[in-house]
């Protein structure tokens, strides 16, 4: 065992006066590769694999299925319907076209309630990147109505704008300004330096220099804000048609759900919980993944 | 010889300012650009030499002293001063190459549509881009990012480019093609360039004429003339001309010299009181939107 160490430290000694030896240049030249292919393709189960609907399809057939094992084991049709009970009553309803009608009177209020929070969103987070008193004024509104549950402010609304559309919208604005304005006033401060001088440095000012530079330089932030806003926006319209009824004079999906909850339809009452999901899962995989497929992706800001 | 210079720095001292204190960058700089000249602003970091490049290009205003581009006082960013950055994140990753090319032409309403298609179409092929026109920029190497941001900039055709060490984040290799693709480039189109580095034989390489900038605060040292290429590179003239500007570089009386942990620490002192020392390559300035 010593002797090694022994070597070692007479070499450690006399390193200072060793001198590598002195060496012959080589060249190589080098043939062409022949039957060596640099790139090969997946094999087809992996290829397969890859795409993303397969694999989501996959978990909802699992979840599918263990519903309906945990369905009949409980086997009790008025606390939890099986699986298949439920989409007999959701093609049930969909061919009647009483769900159609409720998801389309829904939508419709959605729709309008999220197309103007995104705008008042827009307006208040250009004004903040403009001016000081507009972060200002940015930060403190976030910072007093972000917490605020939308629902909290309906009996208000109900107040101010009566039975109908407008209090609906009020309320959908109020969920979805705040987290909107929050991740789109972030994506705009996350804008490189760089990128922003450029703008500049052709003369860009104002809301050209935000829409044709912070904007889409911002954009995964501002998505990742349209999605939160998509989904705060059903969660407080479904909440709030379950809580005040027909809110809206005409009912929709959370009316559906509420009536039937309260006839003790339980299937139906599924059925339009799953119409929510479907129709969370078709904006999500249509919309919002083929907007950033189109952008973010395409551009390299996310992978 | 021609009388008015095309750009002057007269007298031009900036300030930037930390929630602490005022500190100066630039300390009454005064030199003369002409038409066609390659002028480089060399020296160690701390000198100013991209404040002041900043400030011609318009973003950060002088506190005193006056920067005149044909005779006009320059007072903010504009399409006849167009800047080439170090950064590879200059081009908007949401244009393709062609587009981010053609970009400032359309915002700065320079040009109609047409013909700054044609022009993007001219000056990429002149950095030798053509093939990747329809490329969008995080599929480049920063090679290529940095000539597409060149093809960029010259299509505008400004009346001074200026590039704040462009190639500084570049290879070696990669470096020494783009020094000679830039040569090239101007002996094609004679354009006025205005060039920061802190590499004295980039220095010597790229410009004709040489400041040369000591630091904390930045003032001008010398101003020498270059008539180097990369074919005079390691020679006896090259060699002698690097080591006087290494002399005025370094070998300031009562100065302390650049680069050590000493001018990093005085620097910190100078921001911020007890040593703070700014990660390179982040202003220590916030531009407002």
């Amino acid at each position: 065992m010593t002797a090694p160490i022994v070597s070692t430290l007479a070499q450690a000694f006399d390193a200072a006066a060793r001198v590598p030896p002195v060496r012959p240049e080589v060249e190589h030249v080098l043939p062409p590769l022949v039957g060596v292919a640099p790139v090969q393709p997946l094999p087809l189960g992996a290829r397969v694999w890859q795409q993303t609907w397969l694999r989501r399809l996959v978990i909802l057939a699992v979840l599918a299925v263990l519903w309906e094992l945990v369905a009949r084991w409980q086997d009790n049709d008025l606390l939890l319907p099986t699986f298949l009970q439920t989409a007999r009553a959701l093609v049930e309803g969909l061919a009647s076209g009483e769900l159609i009608d409720k998801t389309a009177i829904s939508l419709s209020v959605l729709l309008k309630g999220y197309a103007a929070g995104i705008l008042g969103a827009f307006v208040l987070t250009t004004l903040a990147v403009s001016t000081q008193l507009g972060r200002d004024l940015l930060s403190t509104l976030t910072a007093m109505f972000n917490p605020l549950p939308a629902i909290a402010l309906l009996p208000l609304a109900l107040l101010w704008f009566g039975l109908g559309q407008g209090s609906l919208v009020f309320v959908l604005v109020h969920s979805v300004l705040w987290p909107l304005a929050l991740a789109t006033y972030a994506g705009f401060q996350s804008v490189p330096e760089p990128l922003r001088m450029a703008g500049r440095n052709y003369g860009l000012t104002g809301i050209r220099y935000v829409l044709q530079i912070l904007v889409p330089a911002a954009l995964p932030a501002i998505l990742s804000g349209l999605k939160i806003g998509w989904a705060f926006a059903w969660r407080t319209l479904i909440a709030a048609e379950l809580v005040f009824g027909a809110s809206s004079g005409k009912g929709g999906l959370g009316w559906y759900i509420f009536q039937n909850r309260n006839e003790l339809y339980t299937d139906k009452v599924f059925a339009g919980l799953v119409m929510v999901i479907l129709i969370g899962l078709l904006v999500e995989g249509l919309g919002f993944r083929t907007l950033e497929r189109l952008t973010v992706q395409r551009w390299g800001q996310q992978r | 010889m021609d009388t008015q210079a095309l750009l002057q720095v007269d007298g031009v001292s900036i300030d930037y300012r930390t929630p602490q204190r005022v500190v100066r960058a630039t300390h009454r700089v005064s030199f003369d650009v002409h038409a066609a000249d390659r002028f480089v602003l060399l020296g160690a970091s701390g000198c100013g030499k991209s404040t002041l490049l900043k400030s011609i290009a318009g973003f950060i205003p002088p506190t005193e002293g006056q920067i005149r581009l044909d005779g006009r006082s320059v007072t903010r960013p504009g399409p006849d001063r167009v800047v080439v950055f170090q950064e590879f994140d200059q081009l908007p990753p949401w244009k393709t190459v062609r587009e981010n090319v053609a970009f400032p032409l359309l915002a700065s309403r320079s040009v109609g549509r047409r013909e700054a298609a044609e022009r993007a179409a001219l000056y990429l092929d002149k950095v030798g881009l053509s093939k990747f026109a329809d490329v969008h920029p995080h599929q480049l190497s920063g090679g290529m990012k940095q000539r597409v941001a060149i093809a960029r900039a010259l299509a505008m055709q400004p009346q001074v480019l200026l590039m704040d060490e462009p190639f500084a984040a570049l290879d070696a290799l990669t470096r020494r093609r783009m020094q000679e693709e830039l040569l090239a480039l101007w002996d094609e189109f004679r354009f006025t360039l205005i060039f920061v580095t802190h590499s004295i034989e980039e220095a010597l390489v790229v410009g004709n004429r040489i400041a040369i900038l000591s630091p904390h605060p930045g003032r001008l040292r010398a101003e020498l003339n270059s008539q180097f290429g990369l074919h005079s590179l390691g020679g006896v003239e090259f060699q002698a001309t690097a080591q006087r500007i290494h002399r005025l570089l370094f070998d300031e009386p009562g100065a302390v010299a650049p680069g050590s942990v000493e001018a990093d620490l005085r620097a910190g002192e100078r921001l911020a009181g007890p040593a703070v020392i700014r990660p390179s390559g982040s202003p220590p300035f916030q531009i407002a939107v």
